[in-house]
């Protein structure tokens, strides 16, 4: 229907175009701003679904790719393209950010600027997950930063700035450092009196050693990959860098938290599968038990740190730590045994988990977030302990609330037991302690989602504060809510509708890494000796 | 020898003397422009002309038309492809660079002028004595950066400080004004002292005050014996760190910067954003041209000089830029803080400097840079100054109309200013945010191609490495307290009995700030234009 060129450009900037109209409305007329940001993803929604179903499934390579010079100087170009690891999340992106836009209603100081960081915030997003060059990539993922630091300042609860700027803080710090491993791939890719690149495929093709004088040395793969997983865990969150996410989480509105769960984490899972791995599969390998175990701790950890908390949200956001964990184990389960590749097809299932695991927890999270804030936007409090009863009060609220925990909690049926099941049995094959740890996860995580559950919605009555604020559901809630609960169903119970997308191209990644490895740095390697620079 | 015998000796040379008396001349001109309108200026004062037309008009017109020659003789140089000229017997220097640095200040001056006409901060009084002032210290820097010999050198130094002086007390009226001015003249006094006694022993020693001459002799001179060892070594390299005092002042370096922040808060901040951009802008050009005379010669021990002067430059950048960063934390005015950041962008800007010397000494050996890698610490530069340029005159020109609603420049006083000038807020937003580094904002840019040629000259030395963690490091520090004013700006809550502050998009106070503002996101997506000009400028030292 839309040449590449456009289907892409429009993905990416309509938000940000969409923006600008709003500064010539009426700054009381809130309605006419609220309805003009939802139309505004609304369409991009649209468009991402176009890109969707013109995805074309045997392909494994980047699809609707297109290249624009945009500094020469530096052989910076403008490239927007799509595979299958991007895809499920481009739409994902479209749709969380169209229902946080609906959730947006609770939102009523200084509306107009609101609106406008917000559908910035998209245009970052969709940038991020969209380019195919390192430089266009960075460039997107810390125009991300301002609207999210200002969405969480000026809109957020009491400790709205400390967690403000920690957000800041941990993701410019790692931006630094992927600017600087940015640095060495560009230089390193360059002959020599050739140009050095950034662009994503031609990087990954180096690093993959195909056919190209110049090589990514073993240790210039480790010291890049350290920097740029550095990075990435702070997104993602991964255990020693997840600090600023329960403070950003809590204080953050409701619809920017639906953005920062549902979207954001995924750019560090993004981050990982896109950038780190393809380009230093030796780094990748050399840490790869490193990451399987950190992934497990993380689990366990983010487990044990929700069973505490008596702030809902906070719970939910140390819920996202203990999910995320998943991601990285599914990462990283790739397994060498006497220098070679063993069980290539459990790591690329693997992976397969984890990106599901994304879009699952994108989905759950999203909703947890948004059930979070439905009942504050009504009581004006998340004390868990002055909770009971709610289930009496909003039948109907309380029910798809119950299903989105379920779905969180990874009940079979529901999207969050695809991603958790096969990371797990991905990891059996790698580690089997590790996946019995990984797995005991799994009653730590029931453990405090139904005591939760217990403790909020079910109870003889509430009497906790504000017990009149207890309203009915509005037709808007609801429209938000069965969205998440249709899709958390369907993706448990159709998973494959999201694999069949995935897997050439995760396939194409995991022969490859797993090809270069064996051949560079494996046993072959002794075999050939080519000049590495 | 009276000055009509000059005259005559002057005029009756050989033809060929005469012609590059005519040409120097002209390629001079925007220099004698500037001159012409300080005497217009004062004459009209003299005959009360400036009761009919406003002084700003002058100099308005003036560093216009100096522009626009400056832009003919960059569109003449692109055509002739020659690659300098030297002025006057080899007193100055035209080429690519020179000329970039020329247009790139006579620009500046002009916006520097449309501002204070905008805040008014000369009043019409006045005006004469500031215009004069202004222009002359831009003659200053015009020669500073085109300087190709000892003797300009600090004579472009001088003319360029002295009027600045002058501008820094120029708030007659307030007690801190004359203060800073005076402790900017002791020191400036101090260090030109210092300067010029390196300059004399260098020029002794070499028996030469040319650039074009000074990296022969001191290859000449380090083959007796390089280091402290040898005496005359010794003097040179002495002479060297006494003229690195003096640039040292003048960039506002670590341990020399104590006059910039008081200078800075007593000074207006129209005069405090002229001098923060200006005269950086100049020194760094001299500077580079300086450092590359002195280290001209290719291979041999000089070599080994260009590293020395590299690393200690790099260590000189690391400690500038980490300690302004943290000095402009506790800072509650903003002119102040803006001083801080100020030193610590001088230290960025360094970085580049130090870059080329290191890559420079590595010519021939193993890790022998390419051309484009001996372009990029220049290129990348004359992007940081141009970009830098935008985003601190915005920031300052901010401050100035604030103050000139609410009479305060204490941070405390911008709390919540969002929700009555949304312009002004969302424009300092944009310049402190440029000023961090981030993109999509034309200061990532500047800061990206600096890294970029410390990281090449990781290759010649460890010691690169430690200056590209503290640019990064430093990165990270300084969004502490610029966001810090965007959330006083933004986030805080007005209190009630604040003035109010107006500013709407039409008014020309309004235009001028959407101007400067969006030059700053302007260069952050549309890098090629300006990125080919500093290559330009940049093959001038290849």
């Amino acid at each position: 229907m839309f040449s590449s060129e456009f289907l892409l450009s429009m993905i990416v900037f309509l938000p940000a175009l969409w923006a600008i109209p709003l500064i010539w409305f009426d700054g009381q007329n809130k309605e006419s701003m609220r309805y003009w940001t939802v139309l505004g993803t609304a369409l991009t929604f649209v468009l991402t679904l176009q890109l969707w179903y013109s995805f074309d499934l045997t392909q494994g390579g980047m699809q609707h790719l297109f290249r624009y010079e945009w500094i020469p100087t530096w052989n910076v170009n403008f490239s927007l393209g799509v595979d299958g690891i991007s895809l499920p999340l481009v739409v994902l992106t479209g749709l969380v950010t169209l229902l946080a836009a609906l959730a947006s209603w609770s939102i009523d100081k200084h509306v107009k600027g609101y609106m406008m960081l917000f559908l910035l915030l998209e245009t970052g997003m969709m940038g991020v997950f969209l380019s195919v060059d390192f430089f266009l990539f960075y460039v997107f993922w810390e125009v991300m930063l301002l609207p999210m630091y200002f969405l969480i300042g000026v809109w957020g609860g009491p400790r709205r700035e400390y967690a403000a700027i920690k957000f800041f803080l941990y993701t410019l710090a790692g931006g630094v450092l992927m600017l600087i491993a940015m640095l060495m791939f560009y230089f390193n890719s360059a002959g020599p009196n050739g140009e050095g690149t950034f662009d994503l495929i031609e990087l990954a093709n180096i690093a993959a050693g195909k056919g190209t004088a110049v090589r990514f040395s073993e240790s210039l793969q480790l010291a890049a990959f350290i920097m740029l997983f550095i990075g990435f865990a702070i997104k993602l969150p991964s255990f020693p860098f997840h600090t600023w996410l329960p403070d950003a989480h809590v204080e953050a509105p409701t619809p920017i938290s639906m953005i920062l769960a549902g979207v954001l984490l995924k750019m560090g899972g993004y981050g990982i599968i896109r950038i780190a791995m393809p380009l230093c599969p030796y780094g990748a390998q050399y840490a790869a038990y490193f990451l399987v175990a950190l992934g497990v701790f993380s689990i366990i950890y983010g487990a044990f740190a929700a069973m505490a908390q008596t702030d809902f949200k906070r719970l939910v956001a140390y819920s996202s730590v203990s999910h995320m964990g998943y991601v990285l184990l599914g990462l990283a389960v790739w397994k060498i045994t006497e220098g070679r590749t063993s069980g290539a097809d459990y790591w690329a299932m693997g992976i397969n988990a984890a990106m599901f695991q994304m879009i699952a927890h994108g989905i759950s999270s999203t909703g947890m977030f948004f059930m979070v804030g439905v009942l504050y936007d009504r009581v004006h409090h998340r004390d868990l302990n002055k909770f009971g009863g709610i289930a009496q009060l909003m039948p109907e609220y309380s029910g798809l609330a119950a299903v989105i925990f379920f779905a969180g909690l990874g009940l079979p049926g529901l999207c969050g037991f695809v991603g958790e099941i096969f990371s797990v049995l991905s990891c059996w094959n790698f580690d089997p302690l590790l996946a019995i740890i990984a797995a005991s996860g799994v009653i730590l995580t029931a453990g405090y989602i139904l005591w939760t559950m217990q403790r909020v919605y079910l109870g003889p009555e509430y009497k906790g504060p504000h017990p009149e604020g207890i309203t009915p559901f509005t037709a808007r809630e609801k429209t938000v809510a069965y969205t998440l609960v249709v899709l958390a169903v369907l993706l448990g119970v159709f998973p494959n509708y999201l694999f069949s997308r995935m897997d050439k191209s995760i396939g194409g990644l995991v022969q490859s890494m797993s090809h270069t490895y064996d051949t560079h740095h494996g046993a072959g390697a002794s075999m050939e000796t080519t000049q590495v620079r | 020898m009276d000055f009509k015998s000059l005259f005559v000796q002057f005029l009756s040379g050989s033809d060929t003397l005469q012609a590059a008396t005519g040409r120097s001349l002209w390629l001079f001109l925007p220099e004698l422009i500037l001159c012409g309108s300080i005497v217009l200026m004062l004459l009209a004062r003299l005959t009360s002309g400036d009761k009919l037309i406003p002084t700003h008009w002058f100099a308005l017109i003036g560093s216009l038309s100096a522009f626009v020659v400056v832009m003919f003789q960059f569109w003449q140089l692109g055509i002739n492809k020659e690659p300098y000229t030297v002025l006057f017997t080899g007193l100055a220097v035209h080429d690519m660079f020179s000329v970039f640095f020329r247009g790139f200040l006579l620009f500046f001056l002009v916006f520097v002028i449309a501002l204070t006409v905008l805040s008014g901060i000369p009043d019409q009084e006045d005006a004469p004595d500031f215009y004069t002032l202004l222009c002359g210290a831009v003659v200053g820097m015009l020669v500073m950066s085109s300087a190709n010999h000892l003797l300009m050198l600090f004579l472009g130094i001088e003319m360029a400080s002295v009027p600045s002086y002058a501008l820094t007390g120029f708030l007659k009226g307030r007690r801190q004004s004359s203060e800073a001015s005076l402790k900017f003249v002791v020191y400036g006094a101090g260090a030109a002292g210092v300067m010029l006694f390196g300059i004399s022993l260098l020029a002794g020693v070499t028996g030469t005050a040319e650039f074009g001459e000074l990296g022969t002799r001191m290859q000449a001179i380090f083959s007796l014996g390089f280091g402290a060892s040898h005496p005359v070594a010794r003097i040179v390299l002495l002479a060297m760190l006494l003229i690195a005092v003096g640039f040292a002042f003048k960039l506002s370096l670590v341990p020399f910067h104590f006059w910039c922040p008081d200078a800075f808060q007593g000074a207006s901040a129209e005069v405090a954003g002229f001098l923060s951009i200006a005269s950086k802008a100049a020194a760094f050009a001299l500077l580079l041209r300086f450092s590359l005379a002195v280290t001209s010669f290719q291979g041999g021990v000089i070599q080994g000089l260009s590293l020395m002067m590299g690393l200690g430059l790099g260590a000189l950048a690391v400690v500038t830029a980490t300690f302004g960063n943290l000095a402009a934390y506790s800072q509650t005015n903003a002119k102040r803080m803006l001083a801080y950041s100020t030193i610590a962008h001088a230290g960025y800007m360094l970085m580049a400097v130090s870059a080329l010397l290191v890559l420079r000494s590595a010519i021939g050996g193993a890790n022998s840079p390419t051309a484009e890698q001996m372009g990029r610490p220049v290129e990348g530069l004359l992007y940081y100054l141009a970009v830098y340029m935008f985003m601190n005159l915005g920031a300052f020109t901010i401050v100035a109309l604030i103050r000139n609603q609410t009479f305060s420049e204490e941070l405390d006083d911008y709390k919540g200013l969002v929700h009555q000038s949304p312009i002004l807020a969302v424009c300092m937003a944009i310049c402190l945010f440029s000023l961090v580094g981030l993109p999509p904002l034309g200061g990532f840019y500047g800061k990206f191609f600096i890294f970029a040629a410390v990281f090449d000259a990781t290759k010649v030395h460890w010691f690169m490495w430690v200056v590209l963690a503290a640019g990064g490091l430093n990165t990270v520090l300084s969004l502490f307290y610029y966001l810090r004013v965007a959330k006083i700006m933004c986030i805080d809550v007005r209190p009630a009995d604040a003035r109010q502050v107006t500013l709407t998009a039409g008014s020309p106070s309004g235009m001028y700030l959407m101007l400067v503002t969006g030059m700053v996101l302007y260069l952050g997506i549309f890098i090629n234009p300006l990125s080919r000009v500093a290559q330009h400028a940049a093959e001038a030292f290849l």
